[in-house]
């Protein structure tokens, strides 16, 4: 039977693993960006998911003590723990589709984010308003980007295009409201996941209208992250995530 | 020594721990140190972290135990999220410190987000005070700063963000 912290320590670690997946992804990223600028852009924002990731983390440990760390979360679950949505597993794969997923999950982040600035968990509304005020840079990065690219020449449009009919399929996922989701709104906690979806839309019309870029007519969107059921990417991710913490227990720097 | 003496000869000792990127700046200056609690040799600083993923909070914590701890306190350091940090808690002695290094103070909120966007003459450059200058880059060396270059005289420079 799961109390209410543990409905939150849940919650929270919905809200956690979004951010790690995603800011692990951009992190592969460091090195290989395709300019300097956005190599060094790219891999700042996934330092700031990782900031948030720990305050997460750390206040999940403290709500499901038996002296677990926010080490321990990170990198020692099982794959269908994980309750990240299936966008941020994404691979990289080009740099429009590496801003195709970073605009959508940014156009979904801000206003989840502005919603839990709100809640009755004071922990969760602190660690909101820290991360917001990062996000806000974030939204403005990407939509930046998917302006340059959509307006920009016949093969940046093209390659934004396409990375955006590939994706949105996986964009709706986040805004589906799971029966925990549901339970965290009715208690004042979680976010009203259909205000959120109302304000992503219209990030998604201001900016794709003003290039001419088009969404794509889907009869079925992806789903499965929030249940733990994720795409063949995650193994791969774990793989590298979890490595040095299962071959060297408890290691630190 | 008096509880006020205690807290007195703390605060002094805090002034000494510095932004570990930026050696000239106190975490003082920075408005990081927001509680020092004193109960005989145990010591407890609370800290907020300015952003999310900032490396150097860590680094910072562990100076703040150490310099405390050779001074013959028993110290714990405690970050706390809320209230949240923006630059507005940098101090004069802070921005002008922040300068001097090289580094362009933040702009008030409206100001940053127009300079952020491109707007002409709004950050003047470290090295010779010309305001012609450009934004190269919304992100910088670090994730509070962005990254300009000086028209005039050339010199590149970092600009801290505003964080509101």
């Amino acid at each position: 039977m799961l109390t209410m912290k543990d409905k939150i320590a849940q919650y929270v670690l919905l809200l956690g693993d979004n951010s790690m997946i995603l800011g692990h992804r951009l992190s592969e990223l460091c090195g290989h960006g395709p300019t300097l600028e956005t190599d060094i852009a790219l891999t700042n924002i996934s330092l700031d998911l990782f900031g948030q990731v720990r305050n997460y983390f750390q206040y999940a440990a403290e709500l499901m003590g038996e002296e677990k760390t926010e080490d321990d979360i990170a990198f020692l679950r099982y794959v269908h723990e994980y309750k990240n949505s299936l966008l941020v597993e994404q691979p990289n794969k080009d740099f429009a589709y590496t801003i195709g997923r970073q605009f959508f999950f940014d156009a979904f982040h801000q206003p989840l984010l502005e919603a839990l600035t709100k809640s009755n968990d004071t922990q969760i509304a602190a660690i909101a308003v820290k991360s917001l005020k990062e996000v806000k840079y974030h939204l403005r990065f990407s939509s930046q980007w998917v302006k340059r690219l959509g307006g920009g020449t016949d093969i940046s449009r093209e390659k934004m295009q396409a990375a955006i009919d590939y994706l949105w399929p996986y964009s709706n996922e986040m805004m589906e409201v799971s029966p925990l989701e549901q339970e965290m709104l009715d208690f004042g906690i979680g976010a009203d996941l259909e205000a959120v979806k109302a304000q992503f839309m219209v990030t998604m019309n201001e900016v794709l209208q003003e290039v001419n870029l088009t969404l794509p007519t889907v009869k079925w969107f992806q789903s499965g992250g929030k249940k733990g059921i994720h795409t063949e990417h995650m193994g791969f991710i774990l793989s590298d995530l979890q490595y040095m913490q299962r071959a060297y227990p408890k290691m630190a720097w | 020594m008096l509880l006020n003496e205690t807290t007195q000869h703390i605060n002094e000792l805090l002034r000494g721990v510095t932004d570990p990127e930026i050696p000239v700046l106190s975490i003082m200056d920075m408005g990081i140190v927001r509680e020092v609690s004193v109960d005989e040799k145990d010591v407890l600083v609370k800290i907020t972290p300015t952003y999310s993923g900032c490396p150097a909070m860590d680094m910072i914590a562990t100076e703040i135990r150490f310099t405390l701890d050779q001074a013959g306190y028993n110290t714990k350091v405690k970050l706390i999220l809320s209230p949240a940090w923006t630059t507005d808690w940098i101090n004069e002695n802070g921005r002008k410190e922040l300068e001097k290094y090289g580094i362009a103070a933040p702009l008030s909120e409206s100001a940053d987000k127009r300079a952020l966007l491109g707007e002409k003459r709004m950050v003047t450059c470290t090295n010779c005070g010309s305001t012609d200058t450009k934004m190269v880059s919304q992100f910088g060396s670090t994730a509070c700063k962005a990254l300009f270059q000086c028209n005039d005289c050339f010199e590149p420079f970092d600009y801290f963000k505003c964080l509101k």
